[in-house]
C-alpha cells in the first residue's frame, strides 16, 4: 500500500478502548508489551533501551530473553518497587483499528484506579494466570467492570505453556469463571488460551493450542463490534459555553453525550423548561444537518431563550430524569471516609452541585459479591447510597447512559476526587414528612435535604449579625404553672427590645388560629404543630430574631425534635420549675416567682452564649 | 441518512474540543502554552474549532529561551498575525543578562534557567489557573499516567502522588488560589494521529520539518545545525550542507536534525513508519539520564 493509502486508512479506522486487569504475576505488562511490540509500534531507540534492561533487570534476564513488562513501567518509584500503582494509557494500531489500552494494576487496594480504566473503555481483557486458576482478585475485576457498565469481556487464560497447553485446564478454569459470571450482566464473554512470553494466541494463533479453535486475541480486538454500548436514543446537550462572537450570533457549544439531534428538531432545555427549534448546527467546517455523539457542535436556536453554561439542551419529546435524589453505586477513592451529611460538590454532565450522601443501602464485598450492612465506605469499598443534591441534576440511569448517569464527588476543602458514582435504576422520593417526624433518623435526613436545598438570599447570616448586634436564637420556656411560662417569654422579649435587640414572642395558640388551622387536635396533630413551629423557629432564627415561646407541657421527645428542626441554629430551653422538659434545659429556674432575677439570668445565658453582647451598665 | 460513526481522528478531534471548553468553563484566567512546533499548530486549530465562530477566549504564551531557530520566530510572528491570535511572548530577563546559554551551562541547567524557570515567571506574573499544553501520553513512558487534567500546587510543581482520579469525561477543576492546572487536549493522540490532522486539516508548519539543506555539524552522533554565529564551534568542526529536517523542534544547539529527503507530510509519515526512532530521541535534554523527563516535569516542565 502506499503512503497515501496508509494515511487514508488509519484516519477513518475506528477506536477501541479497553481495559486490562491482573496483577503483575498475571503477566499483563508482557501481554500488553507484546501486542505494542508485535504490532511494530516500538521505535528503534525503545527496542534497543529494553534489551539492555532486559539483561540488566529484567525478569527474564536468565533466560535472555525479552522483558516486555519493561516497555511499560512509567514512574521512577514504580520501577523501583517492581509494581504499577496508577492508571496507564498506552496506544497502538493495527490495519483495522487503533487501539487505547487503560492499564491497571490488579492488587486489592487499587479498585479505585480500576474502575478509573474501566470508565472510558468498552470492553475489558481479565488475565487469569493458568496455573492460578480463578482467584479472589478475578472476581473482583469482573465486579468492577461489570459495575462500571462493560458489556464486552475478554477472559484471557496467560501461561498455557507453563502448564503443557492443556485444554483440560482450560476448560477447567472456564467452567469456574462461568459461575462467577453468571451474577453479572456482560453482553459476550469470550475465553483465549494464550503464552505472552512466548506470544502464542497473541497476534497469531498458535500451533502449540490445536484444540483451540477461536480466534487469537488481537484478531478478535480487531473485530470485536461494541457499538451496542452507545446510546443513540436519548438526545443529550451539556451545554459547555455560550459563544456570542457579535449581536448577530448566539450559539451554544457542546458535545452531543448521547443521542442525535436533527436541524428543525423541538427542543428543551432545563433546568428553564423552555422549549424552541434547532435553527443551526454549526462547526468550524461548516454546518451539520445532525450532529451524533461524541460530536462536538455549537446549537443555534430559533427563539431568544436565556441559555448558560452548565444548562442541558434535550429533545422535548425526550426528557432526562431532574430531580435532586437519586440512588447510586459509589466507589470510594479517598482516604478519607464518606461522610454521612458532609457537604461535598458534586460533578455532573459538566455542572457541579453541592450535595451530601445520606444512607448507605448496603456495601458490595468486593472479592465474594456479598451485600453487607456497614455504616461508611472507606477507600476501594463500594456500596450503595442516596445522593441529596441542592440543585436538581438532569440524569438517567448509568446502565442507560454512561455520560448522564455518571458523576463524582469532590471534598470541598481539599479539591480532591473522592468517589465515582453510577446512578442507579431506580426513583427515590422523601418518605411522607408525617413518617420522618416519628423517626429520629428519618427527620435527620429530611432535616439534610431541607438544608441543602435551602435556598439562601444575598444577605449573610453574619452580615445581619453584624447590623443588628446579636445572633439569631430561639428561646423555648417549657414548665411554669398559670401561664408563668408564658408570662416570662413576654417579659423577656421586652427586656431584649428595650435593649434595642430584635425580639419577637409569638405564642403558640395563635398559630391554631392560623397556620395551623387545618389541623384537628389529637396525637398526630400534635406532632404537626410542633414540626411546625420547629420549622418557623428554623426561619425566624435565619431572619436574625431572637424568637421566643412558651410550651408549657413540652416534654424531653418534644424538645428534642424542635432541637433537630431549628439546625443549624442551637435551641436554647428555659425550664420554669422540675416539669417534663427540665432535664433537658439550657436553664432551671424556680417554679414560680417570675421576678428580675429570672430574666437577668436569662439575659446572662444569651450573653454567655455570645448571642447578645454583654451588658453594659 | 448518514453512518452515524466518526473515525477515530476524528473522535479524538471532538474529545480534545470538548476539554479545551470544559476547562474554560471551570477557570477564570486560562492560556494557551505556544511552543511554534507541531503539536502547537495542532493544538491552536482544535482551539479555534472550539470557540468558532468565536475568537479564541485566552491569549497563546511563547517561551522564548532566545535560542530557538530563527525560522521559528519568524513563522511564530506570521503565524499569529494570519490567524489573529493574542501572542504573549516571555523570556528570563535575568538568564539572558546573565548570559545564560548551553554551552556553558550545559543542557540541563540551561534549560532549567530559560525555560522551566522563564515558564514559572510568566506563569505567576499572568495569574494563570489554567493553562493548555500539547503534551501527549505517547510521547514518552512517564507521560502514560499524566493526567488531562494535571493539577500544580502554588509553586507550579508536579506531584505525582497528588494527581485526582479521572473518569469519563468528568474533568475536576477545583483549586485554591494561587494553584493550577494543565490541560493537556493530546492527551490521547499518537504522533502519527497529529501528521494525519496536519495532512487532513492543512496545518501550517515550521519549514524546518521538512528536508532542505542545511548547515550542520555532527556531534556525539547528533547532527546540530548551525543557525546563527552564537554557536561555538569545537576545534575540528566545520558546518556542512546536508539535506535534513527536524522531527522535534526546541532551542537549535539542543535539537538534533536527521538526515531525510522528505519534503511532505506524506513523505514525513513515511520514514516515520520505515526510520522507526522515537520522537524525543532526538532531543538532548533526555538524555541526561534516566528517568530525566519526569525529574524535569516534577520541577514544572513538560
Amino acid at each position: 500500500m502506499d503512503i497515501e493509502g496508509f494515511l487514508d486508512q488509519h484516519e477513518n479506522k475506528d477506536l477501541l478502548r479497553f481495559i486490562t486487569c491482573g496483577s503483575v504475576d498475571d503477566g499483563k505488562s508482557t501481554l500488553i508489551g507484546r501486542l505494542l511490540y508485535d504490532s511494530k509500534l516500538l521505535f528503534e531507540d525503545q527496542i534497543r533501551a529494553l534489551h539492555n534492561a532486559s539483561a540488566a533487570i529484567g525478569t527474564t534476564r536468565e533466560t535472555g530473553e525479552i522483558d516486555y513488562a519493561l516497555l511499560l513501567d512509567g514512574l521512577k518509584a514504580e520501577r523501583e518497587q517492581g509494581i504499577t500503582i496508577d492508571v496507564a494509557y498506552r496506544y497502538f494500531s493495527t490495519p483495522k483499528r487503533k487501539f487505547i489500552i487503560a492499564d491497571t494494576p490488579g492488587h486489592e487496594q487499587y479498585t479505585r484506579n480500576m474502575a478509573t480504566g474501566a470508565s472510558t473503555a468498552s470492553l475489558a481483557v481479565i488475565l487469569i494466570d493458568a496455573r492460578q486458576g480463578v482467584l479472589t482478585q478475578t472476581r473482583r475485576h469482573a465486579f468492577i467492570v461489570s459495575l462500571l457498565g462493560i458489556r464486552h469481556l475478554v477472559v484471557a487464560v496467560n501461561k498455557m505453556d507453563l502448564v503443557g497447553y492443556s485444554q483440560q485446564r482450560f476448560e477447567e478454569i472456564r467452567q469456574e469463571f462461568d459461575e462467577v459470571l453468571a451474577k453479572l450482566d456482560f453482553a459476550d464473554v469470550t475465553y483465549v488460551p494464550l503464552s505472552a512470553l512466548k506470544g502464542d494466541n497473541v497476534v497469531e494463533r498458535s500451533e502449540r493450542l490445536p484444540w483451540y479453535t477461536g480466534p487469537a486475541i488481537l484478531d478478535y480486538l480487531e473485530t470485536v463490534d461494541v457499538g451496542d454500548q452507545r446510546n443513540e436514543s436519548d438526545f443529550r446537550f451539556p451545554v459547555q459555553s455560550v459563544i456570542r462572537p457579535n449581536l448577530d450570533f448566539r450559539g451554544f457549544a457542546g458535545s452531543v453525550v448521547s443521542g442525535v439531534v436533527r436541524q428543525g428538531d423541538r427542543v428543551r432545555v432545563l433546568p428553564s423548561g423552555k422549549e424552541s427549534t434547532v435553527e443551526r448546527i454549526v462547526t468550524y467546517d461548516g454546518d451539520l444537518e445532525e450532529a451524533f455523539a461524541p460530536q462536538a457542535v455549537v446549537l443555534v436556536l430559533a427563539d431568544e431563550i436565556d441559555i448558560s453554561s452548565g444548562d442541558m439542551i434535550v429533545l422535548a419529546g425526550n426528557l432526562p430524569r431532574v430531580t435532586n435524589q437519586f440512588e447510586a453505586m459509589l466507589v470510594w477513592m479517598n482516604e478519607a471516609e464518606l461522610g454521612k451529611g458532609k457537604p461535598y460538590i458534586l460533578r455532573q454532565a459538566g455542572r457541579n452541585t453541592k450535595a451530601t450522601v445520606g444512607a448507605l443501602s448496603y456495601q458490595v464485598d468486593v472479592n465474594t459479591l456479598q451485600k453487607e450492612s456497614k455504616d461508611t465506605l472507606r477507600l476501594n469499598e463500594i456500596g450503595k447510597v442516596t445522593v441529596f443534591t441542592t440543585q436538581p441534576i438532569y440524569h438517567d440511569p448509568y446502565t442507560r447512559n454512561r455520560q448522564t448517569g455518571s458523576f463524582v464527588l469532590i471534598d470541598p476543602i481539599s479539591n480532591t476526587t473522592v468517589a465515582a458514582g453510577m446512578i442507579a435504576e431506580g426513583v427515590v422520593s422523601d418518605p411522607p414528612v408525617e413518617e420522618s417526624f416519628r423517626n429520629p433518623d428519618l427527620l435527620q435526613q429530611h432535616i439534610d435535604r431541607r438544608e441543602i436545598r435551602w435556598d439562601t438570599g444575598e444577605v449573610t447570616g453574619r452580615e445581619r449579625t453584624l447590623r443588628n448586634h446579636h445572633r439569631g436564637k430561639a428561646l423555648i420556656v417549657v414548665g411554669g404553672e398559670n401561664g408563668a411560662g408564658r408570662s416570662l417569654a413576654k417579659r423577656v422579649e421586652r427586656e431584649l427590645f428595650r435593649r434595642n435587640l430584635n425580639s419577637y414572642y409569638l405564642g403558640v395558640t395563635n398559630l391554631q388560629g392560623g397556620l395551623d388551622a387545618d389541623l384537628g387536635s389529637g396525637v398526630t396533630a400534635g406532632d404537626e404543630h410542633l414540626r411546625r413551629l420547629g420549622e418557623l423557629a428554623r426561619i425566624m432564627t435565619d431572619a436574625g430574631l431572637i424568637f421566643i415561646s412558651a410550651l408549657p407541657e413540652a416534654d424531653e421527645v418534644d424538645l428534642d425534635k424542635l432541637r433537630l428542626l431549628g439546625q443549624p441554629n442551637e435551641l436554647l430551653v428555659v425550664a420554669l420549675g422540675q416539669g417534663a422538659g427540665a432535664r433537658h434545659a439550657d436553664l432551671c429556674l424556680a417554679g414560680t416567682s417570675g421576678d428580675e432575677k429570672q430574666i437577668l439570668a436569662i439575659l446572662e445565658l444569651l450573653s454567655a452564649q455570645s448571642v447578645i453582647p454583654e451588658y453594659c451598665i | 441518512m448518514t453512518d452515524q460513526r466518526l473515525s477515530q481522528l476524528r473522535q479524538l478531534e471532538a474529545e480534545s474540543i470538548h476539554i479545551f471548553r470544559d476547562a474554560v468553563s471551570q477557570f477564570e484566567n486560562p492560556v494557551l502554552l505556544y511552543s511554534i512546533g507541531k503539536d502547537s499548530s495542532v493544538l491552536v486549530r482544535l482551539a479555534q474549532k472550539a470557540f468558532y465562530p468565536g475568537k479564541l477566549p485566552f491569549k497563546l504564551l511563547h517561551i522564548d529561551s532566545t535560542w530557538k531557530f530563527r525560522e521559528m520566530i519568524r513563522f511564530r510572528d506570521e503565524f499569529c498575525a494570519w490567524e489573529g491570535l493574542d501572542l504573549v511572548v516571555h523570556h528570563n530577563a535575568e538568564g539572558k543578562a546573565a548570559g545564560v546559554n548551553p554551552f556553558d551551562y550545559g543542557s540541563r541547567k540551561y534549560t532549567d534557567i530559560m525555560k522551566t524557570q522563564a515558564l514559572l515567571q510568566a506563569l505567576t506574573a499572568g495569574k494563570y489557573d489554567v493553562a493548555f499544553g500539547g503534551a501527549r501520553r505517547d510521547e514518552e513512558k512517564s507521560r502514560a499516567k499524566e493526567r488531562v487534567f494535571s493539577f500544580r500546587d502554588r509553586h507550579h510543581q508536579w506531584d505525582p502522588k497528588n494527581q485526582r482520579p479521572e473518569l469519563w469525561s468528568l474533568f475536576n477543576g477545583r483549586i485554591n488560589s494561587g494553584e493550577s492546572v494543565r490541560v493537556f487536549p493530546l492527551s490521547n493522540w499518537t504522533e502519527t494521529d497529529i501528521w494525519q490532522y496536519i495532512r487532513l486539516e492543512n496545518i501550517p508548519l515550521v519549514p524546518l520539518y521538512f528536508a532542505a539543506e542545511r548547515p550542520v555539524v555532527e556531534r556525539d552522533g547528533t547532527l546540530i545545525m548551525v543557525d546563527d554565529d552564537r554557536m561555538r564551534l569545537l576545534p575540528g568542526e566545520t558546518p556542512e550542507y546536508r539535506m535534513v529536517r527536524f522531527r522535534t523542534l526546541g532551542c537549535y544547539p539542543l535539537t538534533g536534525a536527521i538526515e531525510s529527503t522528505a519534503t511532505t507530510v506524506e513523505e514525513i509519515v513515511e520514514e516515520m513508519l520505515q526510520t522507526r526512532v522515537s520522537e524525543r530521541s532526538t532531543r538532548v535534554i533526555d538524555h541526561d539520564g534516566d528517568s530525566s523527563m519526569e525529574q524535569k516535569k516534577r520541577e514544572g516542565y513538560f
